[in-house]
């Protein structure tokens, strides 16, 4: 084979490849754009039930109660302007508790309650999760708010 | 006084590399030939002064001198020692020195034994090192002094993170970094070959061994890394597409391809631009991770400390030898000579073939690792998460390990599809077997992607080992046992994915203590809760035995208090068996005096890091096998015509 052939033919496939990449990414990440989810999104957008999201906000105070197994935990998401249902089945991170950040991943159920397979609450006072970064929580109003 | 002979011997060590450019150039360029004499020296020395550096800050961290701002605000001295030893890295401002000692002892290790290359090469590739060194002693100097004094010592430290308080901290981090920061070699005499314009098989044999070298200690730091956040982290997860392990897979990724592209460069004289492009590429992926890392823009356990200059800086630095070597690479690459042209159906389209779809993965690494800071720029914050990098490096990842099971059977030159097709025809009728096999066994209760994982695990492990089918074994050259022993590691960790990802079983309960568990065939008989103390923290401890047909083990999940700083960190219990690991957590108490327990059988999961110490093997195998001939063709010059391409396979 000639070398000119050689070098075209492997532009082409390096081309081929870097496209169809590129094409992969573009629709992985378009669904990704719709993978963080705060309440006010469930409530404004909707969010389809089954599909694997992440949702972020504040466990509202009192709203944390233990099921009869030991092991299964309701508590409600809240961003300030909206609230939703959660449940998460396991062992809790150490700092989650009620009045503090957590993201939580997982999919909603057809009834509307988050269905969470995993938390990620702040782990000590130096890590938080990157989505609730400026975020503060007002301890009386139960409101959420963006510093910015 | 020995932090102040640390910096000093810092300062020292930049002095010098400055020298050592500064020589290598005029010695090169500036008509000055007499002056490279001094550049071999200068790199030695240099090393020994980063290693006298380090080993500065080791000593005061050991002795828990608090009047040094670093150990007051990351060290403790109830500390148990190795945590105080290893917890010198545990750091941002130590960790960035490891970095530095190991590019300065690696550049000195270049200027000992590098012995293949051209003088003028060598002395570029030095002068090169030399100058990536500098903006990172630049770094360390003016933005990041490990051994600043602070006026009022306090009485003692703030403790290090109890989750870096494991002996996985003295081990993943250096490898890791030898491994990362090892290829600024690589790059190096990617920066030599371009000034000096040898671009050919001879570079590419004398940088094989440094890319080898490097990669085998990137691939036991990312094994390491991977076990111990497993055990660690109590999530029974293996790998979770956290940013910082994206950056610790993207040089491995660039790294591995640069293995395979350099192979083809030394034995058949092609993929020379390439090469080149990729030796640039890898060590530039080590540095994108260090900003990523350090710079505070993300939040882990592995990023320290969030300051915004220090993160324009290493930006700066980046900017700054990425577009330079890019630059260089475009002004000179046109003078490179076009390689050797090669055959559609051969070895080295093969081995493209493996460039082409680590490099797309690599890329769609990238855009998934940068794409969530690209949005926030613009005010809009998007995760990135597992969904994304399973869909997209899954499917290629598995395409990759189909070329694998093909590229070693095909012929370097020229080959036949059809024969290809034919010593592929075991493995594929092996994989047909065990695909209806899993079919029957399993249907419904496996995805496709596990499905795919072990039918091509057990295809590609088959395949694999062909290379030695038929050949005298004890003649067969080490370096080929290598390429086995790495491919095989690779099949070996794909089949441990797979298992996790298809069987592994989770339960979750409340027990009392004198409750019987029965999960996965195994029975866990809890006993008691203890309360036990340690060097620096108290646990409450659950007392089980678990067994499994008749004998039974005591396992002890700990649940861990640190007062400095004051955290919780929870102690799985491993069990581990040649069939898996049985995996326990011990939650907090509910009412009813209960205690939450998740439990997790892992069919199969040690595969994985089992794989990936073969690998690193394999790497280490082919590093000996080619040195070892390099010896042998020195003391014996006429076993010359070994060097035809059946040997160089």
């Amino acid at each position: 084979m000639k070398a000119k052939h050689q070098r075209l033919i492997l532009a082409l496939a390096a081309l081929v490849a870097l496209v169809g990449a590129g094409l992969l990414a573009a629709s992985a990440l378009k669904d990704e754009a719709a993978y963080f989810y705060a309440p006010a999104d469930v409530k404004t957008k909707g969010a389809e039930p089954g599909k694997a999201i992440r949702l972020g906000g504040m466990v509202v105070k009192g709203s944390l109660k233990r099921a009869a197994d030991g092991i299964t935990i309701h508590f409600d998401v809240t961003d300030g302007k909206a609230t939703v249902p959660a449940t998460f089945s396991g062992i809790a991170p150490d700092l989650f508790k009620e009045g503090s950040g957590v993201v939580a991943e997982g999919a909603f159920d057809a009834k509307g309650t988050f269905i969470a397979t995993n938390l990620l609450a702040k782990h000590d006072e130096r890590y938080m999760p990157r989505e609730l970064e400026g975020m503060t929580y007002n301890e009386t109003t139960h409101e959420m708010k963006a510093d910015k | 006084m020995i932090a102040e002979i640390g910096l000093a011997a810092l300062w020292f060590a930049a002095a010098l590399a400055l020298l050592q450019l500064v020589l290598a150039f005029a010695g090169l360029k500036g008509g000055k030939p007499e002056l490279l004499g001094a550049v071999r020296p200068a790199a030695v020395t240099q090393g020994i002064l980063t290693a006298i550096a380090f080993a500065a800050l080791i000593t005061l961290f050991m002795r828990s001198d608090m009047s040094v701002l670093l150990v007051a605000t990351n060290s403790h001295s109830m500390k148990p020692w190795l945590y105080k030893f290893a917890g010198t890295w545990g750091n941002h401002e130590g960790s960035m020195l490891l970095w530095v000692t190991v590019m300065g002892v690696a550049g000195a290790a270049v200027a000992l034994f590098e012995r293949a290359l051209k003088r003028d090469a060598h002395m570029a590739t030095l002068g090169g090192q030399a100058a990536i060194s500098l903006g990172f002693y630049a770094f360390l100097l003016f933005s990041s002094n490990p051994f600043a004094r602070i006026a009022q010592p306090p009485a003692d430290g703030q403790g290090l993170n109890p989750l870096l308080q494991d002996p996985g901290l003295a081990f993943h981090p250096p490898t890791l970094y030898l491994g990362y920061v090892g290829l600024s070699v690589a790059f190096s005499f990617a920066i030599g070959a371009l000034l000096t314009r040898q671009v050919d098989a001879a570079f590419a044999r004398a940088m094989r061994p440094w890319v080898l070298a490097a990669w085998v200690l990137l691939t036991l730091g990312i094994t390491a890394g991977s076990y111990w956040a497993y055990y660690e982290l109590g999530w029974g997860g293996w790998w979770f597409w956290d940013p910082v392990e994206n950056a610790s897979l993207m040089p491995w990724l660039a790294a591995t391809a640069l293995l395979h592209s350099v192979t083809v460069l030394a034995t058949r004289d092609a993929l020379r631009a390439w090469t080149i492009m990729l030796a640039v590429v890898a060590f530039s992926m080590s540095m994108v991770g260090t900003f990523l890392v350090r710079s505070g823009i993300l939040t882990s356990v592995h990023a320290f400390a969030v300051d915004p200059q220090r993160g324009s800086f290493i930006l700066a630095l980046l900017a700054l030898y990425i577009g330079g070597a890019l630059a260089l690479f475009g002004w000179r690459i046109g003078s490179v000579r076009e390689g050797a042209p090669f055959e559609l159906v051969s070895r080295e389209t093969m081995l493209v073939v493996n460039n082409l779809l680590l490099t797309v993965i690599l890329g769609l690494v990238l855009i998934g690792t940068l794409y969530p800071l690209m949005t926030e720029a613009f005010g809009h914050k998007v995760s990135v998460g597992a969904p994304y990098f399973d869909r997209i490096a899954g499917p290629i990842a598995l395409a990759l390990m189909v070329a694998m099971a093909a590229g070693p059977l095909t012929r370097w030159r020229k080959d036949k599809a059809g024969v290809v097709g034919k010593r592929l025809l075991v493995p594929l009728a092996i994989a047909f077997v065990v695909s209806i096999s899993l079919s029957l066994f399993a249907w419904g209760r496996i995805g496709i992607l596990p499905f795919l994982g072990l039918v091509i695990a057990v295809a590609v492990g088959v395949a694999s080992l062909a290379p030695l089918w038929k050949r005298k074994l004890l003649r067969t050259p080490l370096f080929t046992y290598g390429m086995v022993v790495a491919h095989l590691g690779c099949a070996v960790s794909l089949a441990g994915m797979a298992c996790d990802s298809a069987f592994t079983v989770e339960k979750l309960v409340a027990a009392r203590p004198g409750d019987m568990i029965q999960t996965a065939g195994w029975s866990i008989r809890f006993r008691q809760i203890t309360p036990i103390a340690g060097d620096n923290w108290t646990a409450l401890q659950a007392d089980m035995d678990a067994g499994r047909g008749g004998s039974s083990v005591v396992i002890r999940p700990q649940s861990r208090f640190f007062a400095s700083p004051p955290t919780t960190t929870s102690e799985a219990a491993l069990l581990t068996r040649w069939d898996g690991q049985l995996y326990v957590v011990l939650g907090e108490e509910v009412e009813g005096g209960r205690w939450q327990l998740r439990i997790w059988w892992k069919p199969f999961v040690t595969l994985i890091w089992l794989g990936g110490i073969m690998i690193a093997l394999g790497g280490a195998l082919a590093l000996v096998g080619r040195e070892r001939r390099g010896w042998v063709m020195k003391w014996r010059p006429h076993n010359h015509n070994m060097t035809t391409e059946g040997v160089e396979a």
